[in-house]
């Protein structure tokens, strides 16, 4: 059972009244990390969705403070709080680094690299919608193949999505999750963990995403529960090396009832010119990705 | 107390940077600035300078270190040289923007490509229109002083300043430098605050988005739209001048020592000619200015300290008697001419000050200039004028076909 099930904060960090797009999962996400992180919390962000979602000069809907950098600089950024704070005897502060998946597997890569490596004691959360969807759903490395995007507009995409996660884990950093905004009391309990751990923290949102997916907006929540039980996103976390499944993931596990990818797939515009081949390479993909993460869940 | 120490220009930025009480330092290794950035990590690492050292895996990253740092109300230093400050060049636009008091030395060296490690200041004068103001030394103890000054003039005006200083001319050379007493730096530069403090006590989102114009905030109150935030900015530069001079004048009357202020002068009380030029090669033109004289010609210097904000109403006034003015510049405006020839060009139009204005663009990629080449073309450029020939830039020392 989740460990907050009937305690989830009820303070609202977000004011009603911000410019994120209808049923944006990660405004889902967000009001959830918030509620988890609560107020002695500093932001920093890039150039994204979450800065629209911040609200224009000179007003928010957001009750943290918030600071907002460069694209490349994400985790660069909370490096110079978490020195700043250090320096003025004020590490009591959790700094998050929050950025897109553009904003991490692309251009931010190198600065949470280095900010991992340094051992730097804050949180990076990387919300991936699969694309560049704040400049109008572009093609990211975090999109999955098949996808249309404006730059892959004919072809879809033809490189499957990259697998960052363990490019993360590689910096042996303390503790690492994957949440989905689908699944608040997963994502809720990670964040209250991560905030108790000291050092490199990264968790993963599965930002299902209206615009740039393609679907209703009233399907979000639907779109990332597809997302889990076809295991295109899989919930888990890895705490001092250690690999778990957590809530819906675990009990696909268990149960042996993931779904195919046909399922996910066929719910979204994005994946409309998917030709059969594409498909079974990214159920192959998938099922590669599943049976490593099984592996990994017998051998812990 | 003060006492004298033979130092290079590295150190003597390190001395300066260490007494200024910098709380977090944030650098990436280049030459020639590698061992400014080793002796700042000694300091911390021994214990001799209570603050958080950061060492990054980029420029970029130490410019956006020292942003965020700043942010939360520490004092900041970095240094970078060449290439690693084209790097920040991003960085350096968003310090200006967001209005913090960050220094940072730049130890000039030519940007490739070709590669060259060796001297000249196209790295720091590319980066003209960041906002930042830009403070150029002579010898390793103004690098020192200025580096305290310019904390004090950047948490005056809260512009971030840039103390540029030539890369192994200064930065390698062992020269006295006199260290002044802590106490009396302390007093001299009071601690940093804040014009807003990033902190869950007053949760902000600091740096958004803004739309084209000015719009109210949830108590009915008219905020500044994009283009007011950028003219405070402009004219907070504009009004450095005066903080600028006042900085120096107090430091004087502290330490001993002034610097000049914008601008240094030698020899142009009577002097028919100056010479300009920017750090160094200013230096040596005080000794072409000497060979021009023991040959008749009345020569003076004028040194420009700040390039920015441009010291237009110090070389209007140093520059009224001239009868001509040569530039020497280790950097150029390519498709034009070099960047200060322009500038002083521009800060003369439409004033008394009628001479005329020769280029010369020299020590590229640390190509030697001699004082005797300064004097040379002081006397070509003289010869031109008389012969009533149109100016053009001149490259000195360099094989031209």
């Amino acid at each position: 059972m989740p460990a907050n099930l009937f305690k989830v904060n009820e303070k609202e960090y977000i004011l009603p009244g911000s410019r994120a797009c209808q049923g944006c999962g990660l405004s889902l996400a967000y009001r959830y990390m918030l509620k988890a992180l609560r107020e002695n919390t500093i932001v920093t962000l890039p150039a994204c969705c979450l800065c629209v979602l911040q609200g224009m000069y000179p007003s928010t809907p957001v009750l943290v403070p918030a600071l907002n950098n460069s694209f490349a600089s994400t985790a660069a950024s909370a490096s110079g709080l978490v020195a700043g704070l250090q320096a003025l005897d004020r590490s009591d502060i959790t700094v998050v680094a929050m950025a897109g998946d553009g904003g991490t597997f692309d251009m931010g890569i190198q600065a949470l690299s280095g900010a991992a490596e340094r051992e730097t004691d804050f949180i990076y959360v990387c919300y991936d919608n699969e694309g560049y969807m704040n400049t109008g759903t572009q093609r990211s490395s975090a999109t999955p193949l098949g996808a249309l995007t404006t730059t892959t507009p004919i072809l879809t995409k033809q490189q499957q999505k990259k697998d960052f996660i363990k490019i993360v884990e590689a910096h042996d950093i303390p503790y690492l999750a994957t949440v989905s905004p689908a699944y608040p009391i997963d994502l809720y309990d990670k964040f209250v963990k991560a905030k108790k751990i000291k050092g490199t923290r990264y968790i993963h949102i599965y930002a299902p995403c209206p615009p740039g997916w393609t679907y209703p907006p009233k399907d979000t929540v639907k779109m990332g529960r597809l997302a889990v039980e076809t295991g295109v996103a899989v919930l888990f976390e890895v705490e001092d090396g250690k690999f778990r499944l957590t809530g819906r993931s675990k009990t696909l596990a268990e149960r042996g009832n993931r779904l195919p990818v046909i399922n996910y797939v066929e719910k979204q515009g994005r994946f409309r010119k998917m030709n059969i081949e594409q498909l079974n390479q990214l159920q192959a993909w998938v099922n590669r990705k599943w049976d490593e993460y099984m592996k990994r869940t017998e051998q812990d | 107390m003060s006492k004298v120490q033979i130092m290079t220009g590295n150190q003597a930025a390190a001395v300066g940077a260490t007494l200024s009480g910098v709380q977090v330092v944030a650098a990436y290794p280049i030459t020639p600035q590698s061992q400014l950035a080793e002796i700042m990590s000694q300091q911390i690492e021994g214990g001799k300078l209570r603050a958080e050292y950061v060492r990054v895996e980029s420029e970029h990253s130490a410019m956006t270190v020292c942003i965020s740092a700043s942010t939360v109300g520490a004092r900041v230093f970095t240094a970078t040289s060449a290439n690693g400050l084209l790097y920040m060049h991003e960085q350096l636009h968003w310090a200006a923007g967001a209005r913090l008091p960050i220094v940072m030395c730049c130890v000039n060296r030519g940007v490739g490509a070709p590669w060259t490690i060796f001297n000249d200041q196209q790295d720091s004068l590319s980066q003209r229109d960041t906002g930042w103001l830009q403070i150029y030394c002579r010898n390793n103890q103004e690098i020192l002083d200025t580096v305290i000054q310019a904390y004090r003039i950047a948490e005056k005006v809260y512009v971030p300043v840039m103390v540029c200083f030539d890369g192994f001319v200064l930065s390698h050379t062992m020269m006295p430098v006199d260290i002044p007493d802590a106490g009396a730096v302390r007093k001299f530069l009071p601690p940093y605050k804040p014009h807003t403090i990033l902190s869950p006590e007053d949760p902000r989102n600091i740096n958004p988005v803004l739309f084209p114009g000015r719009r109210e905030n949830t108590e009915g109150v008219l905020c500044d739209g994009y283009m007011e935030m950028r003219y405070k900015l402009f004219a907070a530069l504009d009004g450095a001048r005066d903080v600028i001079i006042e900085t120096d004048d107090a430091f004087a009357e502290v330490f001993g020592r002034r610097h000049g202020g914008m601008l240094w002068e030698y020899m142009t009380e009577d002097a028919d000619v100056i010479l300009t030029g920017i750090g160094s090669i200013a230096s040596e033109a005080t000794v072409a200015a000497d060979m021009l004289r023991e040959e008749g010609v009345k020569a003076g210097v004028v040194g420009i300290r700040v390039f920015r904000p441009f010291p237009k109403e110090d070389v209007r006034r140093a520059l009224r008697k001239a009868q001509a003015i040569v530039t020497f510049e280790k950097a150029v405006s390519y498709g034009y001419e070099g960047g200060l020839c322009s500038d002083l060009k521009a800060a003369l139009y439409g004033t008394e000050v009628k001479a005329p204005v020769h280029g010369c663009i020299a020590g590229l990629g640390g190509r030697d200039v001699k004082a005797r080449e300064l004097a040379e073309a002081v006397k070509a450029s003289l010869a031109d004028i008389e012969d009533g020939r149109t100016e053009k830039t001149l490259w000195l020392n360099c094989f031209t076909g």
